[in-house]
């Protein structure tokens, strides 16, 4: 009988482990990016139609990102020279310059680390996973979308938001929430905090959903 | 971007890291500002750098070496 291969993957709140890979801009590993934000994420292969409008719309991000003190490492289990002439062709034919540097995963080492490989979606390709990872190394936020749906760029700036405005604030941030909106004020944990909580100005529904502005 | 080429010598990003730390900037955040580079790419370039034979690292502190200097 076969034996049944376990995949695993790193889970939120865990260290993000380290790797070191070849990439378009050099050897990099996960310990370089300590102190800023980063968001690693897998796709399932270069010269491809969705992959290309997603690294054309990453891009289009970066600044934004930037801004936020964020940083951005593709992936793909394509080699270095594949990557090169994609982001050149990306260039030439789109106009849109890749900023953000490429690992090239060729022996899957970095993709097995993260669990971004789905067998039953695909063997021999990465599927659409997006880590973000904080300034210490912890792992924030997993998403995963199936090789044919295109990730939603404001979703990933709404994130970073909501992660940066949490830590800063002690807050949570409700469904749906931008930057800017009201956030959720942390539930009481007592009976006598509940009683207090109503009265300390908050926007109430009850002793348990309190917002603010910031 | 890489600071070493595969033939050994210094690349474009690699001659600025080594002037940055020859007019004084000696840890990566000094580098970092002193380049214009992001951090991430600082410390993969000074780790090239090193290992290529071109600077010295004690204590997070850069220095250049003997080929170091003979680049520049």
């Amino acid at each position: 009988m076969e034996e049944e291969k376990t995949y695993t993957i790193p889970l939120i709140g865990e260290k993000a482990p380290e790797f070191e890979a070849p990439t378009t801009q050099g050897t990099l590993r996960l310990s370089d990016y300590k102190g800023s934000w980063l968001i690693l994420f897998s796709h399932p292969a270069d010269f491809t139609p969705v992959c290309t409008t997603e690294f054309i719309a990453f891009s289009e991000i970066y600044p934004e990102l930037q801004k936020r003190n964020t940083e951005l490492l593709g992936l793909s289990v394509d080699s270095t020279s594949s990557h090169i002439a994609w982001v050149r062709n990306v260039e030439e034919k789109m106009g849109v310059k890749i900023p953000f540097p490429i690992i090239a995963d060729l022996n899957k080492d970095v993709s097995t680390l993260y669990g971004m490989i789905h067998p039953a979606q695909s063997k021999t390709e990465t599927v659409r996973c997006v880590f973000i990872i904080d300034p210490e190394s912890t792992l924030r936020t997993i998403l995963y979308y199936p090789l044919t749906t295109g990730r939603n760029m404001q979703e990933i700036l709404r994130i970073i938001d909501a992660l940066q405005t949490t830590d800063e604030h002690k807050v949570a941030t409700p469904a749906n929430w931008k930057k800017g909106d009201p956030v959720v004020v942390p539930p009481p944990h007592t009976t006598e905090a509940a009683e207090e909580r109503v009265k300390e100005g908050y926007d109430c529904k009850d002793w348990y959903l309190c917002f603010k502005k910031l | 971007m890489p600071c070493v080429s595969p033939d050994g010598k210094p690349t474009g990003t690699g001659v600025k890291t080594l002037s940055a730390v020859k007019e004084g900037a000696t840890k990566p955040s000094e580098i970092a500002k002193a380049t214009g580079n992001p951090m991430f790419r600082v410390r993969s370039g000074l780790r090239e750098l090193v290992n290529a034979g071109f600077l010295e690292e004690e204590n997070g502190d850069y220095t250049l070496t003997e080929t170091g200097k003979n680049v520049l």
